[in-house]
């Protein structure tokens, strides 16, 4: 609690306790009104102090002045009429309640939200002629060795120089697993290490660190503002003045209709009195809270989950999306070649692959790197005595006196060897030793684990349609669609088809629907930036990525996808229950008030206890986690 | 130039309130009032007096919000 709210809740309690006790004081007249007006002026001095330097200032239309018109109106009617004191305090009592529960309940919210978002790091340890002292990361230069201690955070992205540890990255990209870091590795800021005690050459300043570049985006979300936002922002604008005009014409033409038209009673107090239970009403904070807050508290849940939203304007167009597109490599599928099938010729599966092995021994190809790191276990001992590289076509080896070739198919034809070629789809090597084919070995792309179940999870969220666009060849993309359950794939493109390929997917659609592209950042930028929302995976330390897209998905995990998708549906059914719910209980009220149903107590209960309702409602957007 | 301010307002709607009123102060050329998170960030014109100019500013949005505050 603030000062101030201390402040507030003081008054409040006050004021109710006298306000409660007067009831039972009995006097009547002048000496009444003085001793109510103890309270009302404990409870409401600030209002009414506002409320006069609105008028000063020529800015009249606000909450203030409406409470301050309301309560005192009700003072006077109470005062002709001998009535009731009490309605006019419980008004501005109640008005003060409300106000010190919102800003309560959002500053707790604040609090939480920065709390999930507390990955800033204080200090950097600097060895300082042989001391190891705190300093502030950002004074720290570029190719500092800065030591982190188990326990504390990584403050700057570098390449660790000594020492070995696991990492908690689970602030950054939600992921529970610890991962290990070894002398060599690049660690990001962000990160907690764990065990060992890491020395850390610093790569970049504090500013552009990973951790200063992710606070930053998520920081900064909120002010990119979605239409229901401006929307709610126009309406308050009209809002306001419309009220405030309606109430003087309920004021001001039924009691003269009476009187010149039907030559009655004017009927004055009882209409200035609905025309004051309208300014109670009408106080528009409810709405003006509850929709930022929801996206506020939206974009916060998801950033714990390891997924940044750069502004409220993607997370509701996000909602919108029923396109899905795809790109195949390092976003379905690792981006990581390895082996997944042997065919042998006549010999043990390990066998040949241990011979091509040795053959690539010195290739740095990354389909050599491949087979090499599959067959790590037995080729270490054996070293080809010669090998000489054959430019698109393989290599040729002699090892222990044998002519070994491994190659693609051209090498088979070059050098006459009949080879079979394996059903599998993927790149495949034929391997053949004096002359003789040995068989063959087909590499390719693993598909992620959790690929099929985030498909399927999108379809249950209500996407209509997932599209893989690929550079590869039709029959490993068709492969690997159908293992997915994708419907449509285009294949053999190059960076710029892809572009063009989402133009048609864009003019394709209808206006009141998104489509999204899902990309590692990597050649697929101008995709990412052309397509509604662009989402970029794994995006640890890639600025290109962050850059480019709409939302960042921290880690790689293709689940996020869904996830992020279901994290933008729940929050917009918030801000669509909020504003309807908001603006409907309003206008109710507003209707029961003029046709004198409702009395200012039930307008105070209104306002108050709707903005009550749709701030808990708001909060709730942050529980993202079961999603 | 670009800078950011920690603010203190306590209602939404004043803070869209002073935002507007920062965006029509001499020398600022644009300003984003974010109320969840208590910043302003405000874009000044070239040659502007930072400290001239946030004096200004938050002139001007006392006077359509007695209680704000701006930390500069």
């Amino acid at each position: 609690m603030t000062k101030k709210q201390k402040k507030n809740l003081i008054r409040i309690i006050i004021a109710s306790v006298l306000m409660i006790c007067f009831i039972f004081v009995p006097v009547s007249g002048l000496y009444k009104l003085a001793l109510y007006l103890i309270p009302y002026l404990i409870i409401g001095y600030d209002i009414l102090i506002k409320a006069f330097k609105g008028i000063i200032n020529l800015q009249p239309f606000d909450e203030c002045l409406l409470m301050a018109l309301a309560t005192i109106g009700a003072m006077v009617i109470a005062i002709i009429e001998d009535g009731d004191y009490l309605e006019a305090i419980a008004v501005m009592l109640f008005y003060q309640i409300g106000e010190w529960f919102q800003s309560y309940a959002v500053g707790k919210s604040r609090k939480n939200i920065t709390e999930l978002m507390d990955i800033r790091p204080d200090y950097a340890n600097v060895e300082i002629n042989g001391k190891i002292e705190k300093t502030d990361p950002d004074d720290v230069e570029v190719g500092t060795i800065i030591t982190v201690l188990p326990g504390e955070k990584i403050p700057i992205d570098g390449i660790i120089e000594d020492g070995s540890s696991t990492l908690d990255t689970v602030a950054l990209t939600g992921e529970s697993v610890p991962r290990s870091a070894k002398v060599g590795d690049e660690v990001i800021s962000g990160c907690v290490n764990l065990s060992g005690l890491l020395k850390i050459r610093t790569t970049k300043e504090f500013g552009d660190s990973t951790v200063s570049k992710i606070l930053d985006l998520v920081e900064n979300a909120s002010s990119k503002k979605s239409r229901s936002e401006n929307f709610i922002s126009k309406f308050a604008k009209i809002y306001t003045p419309t009220v405030i005009f309606s109430a003087i014409a309920l004021a001001v033409l039924p009691p003269l209709f009476n009187m010149f038209i039907l030559s009655q009673a004017a009927g004055w107090a009882n209409w200035i009195y609905r025309a004051l239970t309208f300014l109670v009403i009408s106080c528009p904070c409810a709405l003006v809270i509850s929709i930022p807050l929801s996206f506020f508290a939206g974009i916060g849940g998801a950033s714990k989950e390891g997924i940044l939203i750069k502004g409220s304007n993607y997370l509701e167009t996000l909602s919108k999306t029923r396109t899905v597109v795809f790109d195949k490599t390092g976003t379905l599928t690792k981006g990581v070649f390895e082996v997944t099938g042997i065919y042998p010729n006549g010999i043990e599966k390990s066998e040949l692959l241990c011979l091509a092995a040795v053959a690539e021994h010195y290739s740095t190809h990354p389909i050599a790197l491949s087979v090499k790191s599959a067959a790590s276990e037995y080729h270490d001992s054996v070293v080809p005595d010669n090998t000489e590289e054959i430019a698109g076509h393989g290599i040729k080896a002699i090892i222990a006196g044998n002519t070994v070739y491994a190659g693609n198919a051209k090498l088979m034809d070059k050098i006459g060897v009949k080879y079979s070629i394996p059903e599998a789809v993927g790149t495949i090597v034929y391997t053949a030793k004096n002359n003789e084919f040995m068989g063959s070995i087909v590499i390719s792309d693993i598909v992620k684990t959790n690929s099929e179940k985030a498909i399927s999870g999108l379809k249950k969220a209500g996407i209509r349609k997932t599209v893989m666009l690929t550079g590869d060849n039709k029959s490993v993309a068709e492969e690997i669609a159908e293992k997915l359950g994708i419907d449509e794939v285009h294949s053999n493109l190059l960076p710029a088809d892809k572009v063009d390929i989402m133009e048609k997917l864009i003019s394709g659609k209808s206006n009141n629907e998104a489509i999204a592209f899902v990309g590692d950042g990597i050649n697929d930028a101008p995709v990412l930036s052309r397509a509604d929302i662009g989402i970029a995976m794994g995006a640890m330390g890639s600025d290109a990525a962050i850059e480019a897209s709409d939302i960042v998905l921290m880690d790689d995990d293709p689940l996020k996808i869904s996830k992020a998708l279901k994290i933008s549906k729940k929050c917009l059914t918030i801000v669509k229950e909020n504003i309807w719910f908001a603006i409907g209980v309003k206008i109710i009220c507003l209707i029961l008030g003029a046709l004198g149903f409702a009395n200012m107590w039930t307008a105070i209960f209104a306002d108050v206890g709707v903005m009550v309702l749709v701030v808990l409602n708001a909060i709730r957007a942050l529980l993202v986690k079961k999603l | 130039m670009k800078k950011t301010y920690k603010i203190e307002v306590d209602c939404a709607n004043c803070a869209s309130k002073m935002e507007d009123a920062a965006k029509k102060t001499e020398g600022v050329r644009d300003a984003v009032v974010n109320f969840m998170t208590l910043k302003m960030k405000v874009v000044f014109e070239d040659g502007a007096n930072v400290d001239t100019v946030m004096t200004n500013v938050l002139k001007s949005c006392r006077k359509i919000e007695p209680d704000c505050e701006i930390f500069f």
